[in-house]
Parts: structure tokens; sequence; C-alpha cells
């Protein structure tokens, strides 16, 4: 079993695909990661020779960073963003969109689900 | 699109003057006013409080060393959200 930076790959899949099961590494990266190891991108992860897990695993730590770290680092910016007080921070406060999309409508990966304001006032007349 | 390298960072040429000006003369208390949401904080102006517009009247932006690198009008909001109509809780 391929265990890489913390993370079980799924086995039965190809060599780039399985890679990018660890939160970081996408296509392209994954595809750089296995020329760089010398191994033939659609070798099955279940295939890997206990040298080449090795030699995966060194040039993740050696050149990328990915998991935890990663994930501190994105925070950390975050927190930066919010520390300072800019807009951008303030919309990561509040949890509303931070890139100018609209919030008329839509928006609900950051608002989260609806919330129905009760008792709308009926129309007059 | 990112600004060309090329030209550097846009600061409003009278908001560089005026900020020249306090570091000589070592006022550092004194604040600028300044419509100029588009310039870039530059390491020059940490320390000072700016007055940014924003539309209606002069928000003091106390300027942190983290803040560079940002524009002075992502500090100084243009809309003041007083939530909704006939919304009332908590």
């Amino acid at each position: 079993m391929a265990r890489i930076a913390g993370v079980d790959l799924p086995k039965n899949k190809r060599g780039v695909i399985g890679l990018t099961y660890i939160y970081g590494i996408g296509r392209t990266t994954a595809r750089k990661i296995l020329q760089e190891a010398g191994i033939d991108e659609n070798i099955r992860v279940k295939d890997w020779t206990d040298q080449n897990i090795r030699d995966i695993a060194t040039y993740i730590r050696n050149n990328l960073k990915v998991e935890g770290e990663l994930r501190t680092e994105v925070q950390m910016n975050i927190k930066r963003l919010m520390d300072i007080g800019c807009y951008r921070g303030i919309r990561h406060r509040k949890g509303l969109p931070v890139r100018g999309q609209r919030t008329r409508t839509n928006a609900r990966t950051r608002k989260g689900k609806r919330k129905t304001v009760a008792n709308k006032k009926k129309a007059t007349k | 699109m990112a600004r060309s390298l090329k030209k550097g960072p846009y600061v409003h040429h009278k908001l560089l003057k005026k900020i020249a000006q306090i570091h000589q003369s070592g006022r550092r208390d004194k604040s600028i006013k300044t419509w100029s949401r588009a310039s870039m904080i530059i390491p020059d102006m940490v320390g000072l409080t700016i007055m940014v517009h924003d539309g209606r009247k002069f928000v003091p932006v106390f300027i942190k060393e983290s803040m560079v690198g940002h524009k002075l009008g992502e500090f100084a909001p243009t809309r003041t959200f007083k939530g909704h109509a006939g919304h009332r809780k908590k």
C-alpha cells in the first residue's frame, strides 16, 4: 500500500490520478512529480515499487507544500486578511463571497444553507 | 490582470509628495486626507494614519506593515449595511 504524505493512495488508479488524492497536488503537479521520479504516469499505484514510492515521497518532501502544512498556510493567509481589516478580510469574516460575486441570489457555497426569513410583510391592498 | 512590474506600484503623485513632506518634517502624528483609494500602500506609509475617502467622509486608516501591497480603498468600505428591513432579533 502506498502511503505518501500521510495519505493512503487508491491502489487501483493510475499513478497521476492517485497522487491527486493528496491535498495540494493536482493533475499538473502529479505529472511533474512522476516525471522527476522517472515513473510512467500510467502505472497503477499498486504496481509502484518501494523505491518508486520513496522517490516520490522524497520529491514531495523537498519541493512541495502539501496537506497540513499547506492548509495552515492558507488559513494564515485568510487570517492575515481578517486581521488587517481590509475588504477581503471583512468578507471572509462575514462568510460572504470575497471576489465580487453577486449575493442577491446564489452564493450558497459561502453562505451555507438557505435561512428563510419568516413573515415577510404582506403587500398592502 | 496584474500591473506591469516595469511601472512599479501606483501611488497618486500628490499623496507621495505629502508623505515625503511628513517624513521630512518628522511630524508623524499628522494625518493625510486623500481621495486616492486606488493608491497602493507602500512601505513609506507604515506607521502613518491616512484619511481615506469613502464617498461621504474620510475614514482613518492606520497603516500597519502587513498592509503593504494592498490598496488604500480596501480599508475604507464604501457601503454600510445596517441590516434588513423588519429583521429584528438577538
